[in-house]
Formats: structure tokens, sequence, C-alpha cells
């Protein structure tokens, strides 16, 4: 019988909360299991019950600070089918698009410029020392410039629609509680070409990296998989709203225009020992075979197209690099998300151009229910927030599906199939192995916890174990 | 003292005492005091780089988990450390990336507040730790009106 050790990455870097890699090697080095083991968060369940309904939309931003607003929205959307909003007002609607194309642009943006981009223009085989966003400014300083501004760009939407970052309060059950002034609308648009040439820009980088190095992206950290994602009714990309659809890895279709409101009839979520966070598969495949992927790779495979001029162009090329077949390259998501970028830009553009927003009807009742679904295409996949109020208006119950979540056993399998491709049968791990690891988890952009971050807080620590697990050695960092 | 502050405190305030450094920003907030702009944010993210370049200095007010109460102040440098995670970025790199990125230059203060529990979900501070916040805002609303930023 051989035996194993184990090497712990514990957290990863660059990743967003708190994650650890296990890696099992037997005694000839040859990887065994790997494994990404996430600390999420636990008891918000039980912090939001008894709570007033109108109070969540507020208080779920307290789960998550990297995407507050897609919690908000996902939670709002539940909530309007408590109030009984099956319609809301154009104003309401746009709106909260507005902030939601603001956040996914934003957020994307981050993760590229700040995340991905090191390792996409300088090799992730590369020196660490200038592998990071501080080479990036070095060497690439308008890049780190564009970087912020948009970021800034999509934080100010936000700020516009959804008020203070703290404390966003912009959607309520049934709608929202402000609309865009003209000078705000007047502000955005002052930037929006700007916006839109790095929007070009940064899909442009993406898009040459996976082609320039198509047979590394092809087989890096790639595996078969099916993919899942809302789709609006006509299966056009819709990160707002829609119905559910599913397609197995050969592109063919698993379910589809399924309304999110009966999501626990197609779905379930398994436990593991050895996981905090859990499995969801889809019930009819199976929990072996019913793991699938969300997030931007996903979405462009499950849509028909996207109705955007400029993100629409590009997605046909996205899809002729697979002949139309679905896109399995983990590496696939950073082009992905950039062609989201481009969409959530223009988007935005013709959000601030429709009157809409200006208008004043702002909420919509209709009859009063017990149970409220809302699910929303957040920047990391699918976001599933489900609810149940009882008659005096408190929160009896609450399960969310988190984007990070739905795309667990994907990120288990980028990780094992890169520590199989490059670090077995090697007589020692070095960094630039490990950061392969890191690299396969970092394309889904994962948000591993709502972790805190005080100062001191997060130590980066990496351990490892002999064969009798005993700790041989530690290296760590605070910030 | 400088003519224009930025105070950013950030936190989570779901998260206990993780949210002392909004309870600053807020309690800072109301008084209005003239040169002085307040944040409140979940985390430090790089955009702050860009709004520092605005100010003559800025105050990062955060949570501490270790470290004498009830705070401690003291000026920080431009520093590139890399960071754990990209959407919380330590105080020094912030202050780096404002200073090359946008020419900023501002001075940098850190302020942090000690903390005691981290670990679960509820919008309030500990009895311990709400005291250490009414300190750190007695000296800084000192510090600031005195126009005397002095480490502590």
């Amino acid at each position: 019988m051989s035996k194993t050790r184990v090497i712990e990455i514990d957290p990863i870097t660059r990743v967003e909360g708190h994650g650890k890699v296990t890696i099992h090697l037997d005694d000839q080095n040859n990887v065994r299991e790997a494994r990404l083991h996430v600390v999420e968060f636990r008891g918000f369940e039980r912090f939001i019950h008894g709570r007033p309904f109108w109070e969540i939309p507020v208080i779920v931003q307290r789960l998550c600070g990297i995407c507050p607003v897609s919690h908000h929205l996902a939670a709002s959307k539940a909530m309007d089918l408590i109030v009984g909003a099956k319609q809301l007002t154009p104003t309401a609607e746009k709106m909260r698009r507005l902030m939601h194309y603001g956040q996914i642009m934003q957020s994307h943006v981050l993760h590229f410029f700040h995340l991905a981009s090191p390792d996409l223009l300088f090799g992730f085989g590369s020196e660490r020392e200038s592998r990071n966003v501080f080479g990036i400014i070095e060497k690439m300083p308008d890049l780190a410039v564009q970087a912020v501004m948009m970021r800034k760009f999509g934080q100010e939407i936000i700020r516009a629609t959804a008020g203070k970052k703290i404390h966003g309060t912009g959607a309520i059950p049934g709608g929202v509680n402000k609309n865009l002034s003209l000078e705000e609308r007047d502000f955005f648009l002052r930037d929006i070409d700007q916006m839109k040439k790095w929007a070009r820009g940064a899909l442009d980088i993406a898009k040459k990296y996976s082609i320039d190095n198509i047979k590394a992206v092809e087989s890096f950290a790639t595996f078969n998989s099916s993919h899942l994602s809302l789709v609006r009714d006509d299966g056009a990309l819709d990160l707002y709203h829609g119905n559910l659809r599913a397609i197995d890895a050969g592109g063919n279709i698993i379910f589809d225009q399924v309304d999110y409101r009966r999501f626990n009839d197609y779905l379930m979520e398994e436990v593991r020992p050895w996981s905090y966070m859990k499995f969801p598969f889809i019930k009819a495949r199976g929990h072996i075979d019913g793991w699938y992927r969300v997030g931007p790779l996903s979405r462009l495979n499950t849509c028909g197209f996207i109705d955007t001029p400029e993100a629409g162009k590009a997605l046909l090329e996205f899809k002729a690099l697979t002949h139309g077949a679905p896109n399995h390259m983990t590496l696939a998501y950073h082009w992905a998300r950039m062609i989201e970028v481009l969409h959530c830009v223009e988007n935005i553009e013709k959000l601030l151009n429709d009157p809409d927003l200006q208008g004043t009807d702002l909420v919509v009742r209709g009859q009063r229910a017990e149970d409220g679904i809302g699910l929303i295409e957040a920047p990391r996949g699918t976001l599933f927030h489900h609810y149940k109020v009882d008659e005096n208006d408190l929160v009896t119950f609450c399960n969310l599906i988190v984007s990070t979540t739905n795309n667990n056993e994907a990120m288990n399998r980028a990780v094992r199939k890169v520590a199989q491709d490059h670090i077995s049968g090697k007589p020692k791990i070095t960094e630039g192995m490990l950061n392969h690891v890191e690299v396969a988890v970092r394309a889904y952009d994962p948000c591993l916890s709502c972790a805190t971050h005080a100062l001191g807080k997060m130590p980066l620590v990496i351990e490892m174990y002999d064969v009798e697990g005993s700790l041989v050695d530690r290296k760590g960092q605070h910030v | 003292m400088p003519n224009t502050v930025l105070l950013i405190g950030y936190g989570n305030p779901g998260r206990l005492d993780d949210g002392l450094g909004p309870a600053l920003a807020f309690k800072l907030e109301a008084l209005s005091m003239q040169g002085l702009s307040v944040e409140a944010d979940y985390q430090l993210v790089v955009e702050h780089a860009h709004e520092i370049a605005k100010y003559d200095a800025v105050i990062f007010a955060d949570s501490t988990v270790e470290g004498d109460a009830p705070y401690f102040f003291r000026e920080i440098h431009p520093t590139p450390k890399e960071a754990f995670t990209s959407h919380s970025f330590s105080p020094e790199t912030i202050l780096f990336f404002a200073k090359t990125i946008f020419n900023a230059r501002a001075k940098g203060y850190i302020l942090g507040m000690r903390g005691y529990e981290f670990d679960r979900f509820g919008e309030y501070l500990s009895d311990k730790a709400k005291q250490n916040l009414d300190a750190a805002f007695e000296f800084i609303q000192d510090a600031l009106q005195s126009g005397n930023l002095h480490a502590k």
C-alpha cells in the first residue's frame, strides 16, 4: 500500500475570501486526490430568521462585501413575489438592470485586470515578483488606470441606483425607491464612449490570449461538463431575469425555459463530509453526473445569442472557436467575462438613453404570498434566494445557493486536472506548479467566503505535511 | 493640519466587530466637520486610490484582531504588498496605487480599533468593541480638530 503525503495551500492567493487546496500525493509523488476546501458562510439563515421581509434586501448585503448588489437584487426579486408584484414598472425594472450591469461590469473588470491579466500578460509560469498587479502598473500603467476608472464608473452606477455602498436600498419589494435624475444620466453619458473603448480593448486582450495560446487554453484544466444559466424567453443572454436552461456537454438541452420558481423540482444539493460547501446537481441526471458549471463561460454556452451589437458579434467569434459546440475550456472564462463587460457597457448606454429611467411610477403591489424565490445571474454565476414569510411578515425560512457553490464540483475537477497534469511525478512542488492550481481556481472568480477581513485577520499560509501528517513546512504573511 | 482629509471606515457591519470601521465613519459623518470627507465601505478597493488623490491626507479606519486596546494610530507609507484578495487590499497598497497611478501626495494613516468577535453574523458590536470605538472616536475627533495627526 502506497503512502500518501498531503500538501495544503491555505488560503489561495488572489481568490476572494478564504479557501484551501489539499493535494494528496502518494509515495511516488503522483497526485492521488486534490480538493478545494471552502470555509463558506454559515449561520446566515439563523441571522435573518424572524426578520421582517422588507428588511431582507438590505440585510442580505451583509453576506458578502464583494457582491452585495447581487444579493440585494436576488432578495428583492424574491420579495417581489411576496408582495405580489408580478410585473415591475418599466422604471423599476430598468433601474434595477442599470444597477446590475454596473455591478457585473465593475466586478468583471476588477477580476480581469487585477487577478487574471498578470497571469495572461506575463504568463503564469513567470516570476511571481512581477506577475501581479504591481507588474501591470510598472509595465502597462495605462491599463492600470483603465482598470481603476472602469471599476469606478461601475461603482458610481451602483451608488446612483442603489445608494450608499454599505447600505444599498435602491431595490425594494415591488420596485425601487428612486429613479435616475437627468444630472446623474448626463454624468454617466459623458464617459460612456470611453468605457466602451476600454471594454473593447480588454476584450481584445482576452481574445488574443486565448487564440495565441490555443493549445494551452484547450488543455489547461479543461473537462467536459453541463452548463446552467438563466436565458431570456427567446434564448438571449439575460443577466437580470429569465428562465432556467441547462445543456449537457454536447450542447443538448437537459431542460429549458423552466420557471425559476420551480428550481427545486430540477436541482438538489449534496453534502460531502470533507467540505463545508454543498454540491448542487441536476436531479434528472443524479448526483454523480448531474453537476454543472455556471458563470460567464456557461452563460455564453447556454444562450442562443446576445442582443447588443458588439457583444453579439463577439459571441459569434467566441462560439466559432468550438464550431458552435459548448466551450469547456476553463481559461475561456476570461474571454467570456470580457464579452459580458462589453455587453454590460452597451446595455448601460442603452438604458441611459431611455426616458423610462426618469419615470416616477416606482412600485407595484399585488396579492400577498408566503413563498418568494429570486434568481439572478451574478458576476460569478446563477444566484438563488428562497424565502418563506409568515402572516406576520416575518421570515421563517431561507435557503441560498450562491454562484460559487454551483461551481463547487467544477472547481474541484479543475484543481484535480491541473494537479495531475503539472504536479504528478515531480520530486518537488515548486511555486510555479502551485500557481497553476491557483490559476485554475481563479478562472472561476470564486467568492470563497463572506469572511471578515480585519487587520491581521487574513494570513496567507502554505502548509506541507509529511506522510505521518506532521507539519514540515509553513509559509505565511499577514495583510 | 492637512486642509483636506478623507477617512475611509471599512468592514462588514453584519459581522459584529468587523463593523468598527463603518461605525466610526458614520459617527464622524454626523459631525459634518469642515475639510473632512468620510467614506464607509465593506473593504478597501482599488478605486479608493483615485479618490485619495484628491486629498492631503487619508485615514484608514478598520477593526483589528490583534494589538493593544482600545486602538492604535500610526502613519503609513505607500508599499506594494501582494494582495491576499483583489477586493481587499492593504492600506499601504491602496496608498501605493494612489501614488503610482494617480500621483497622489496624500499622507496616510491607519486607525486600528481592537475588536473581539468576528466569526458570526450579527449587526452589533461587542461591549468591549463599543468602548474602543468611543475612545477612537474621541481621539480622532480631537486630532482632526486640533490639526495634530500624531501617531499614538
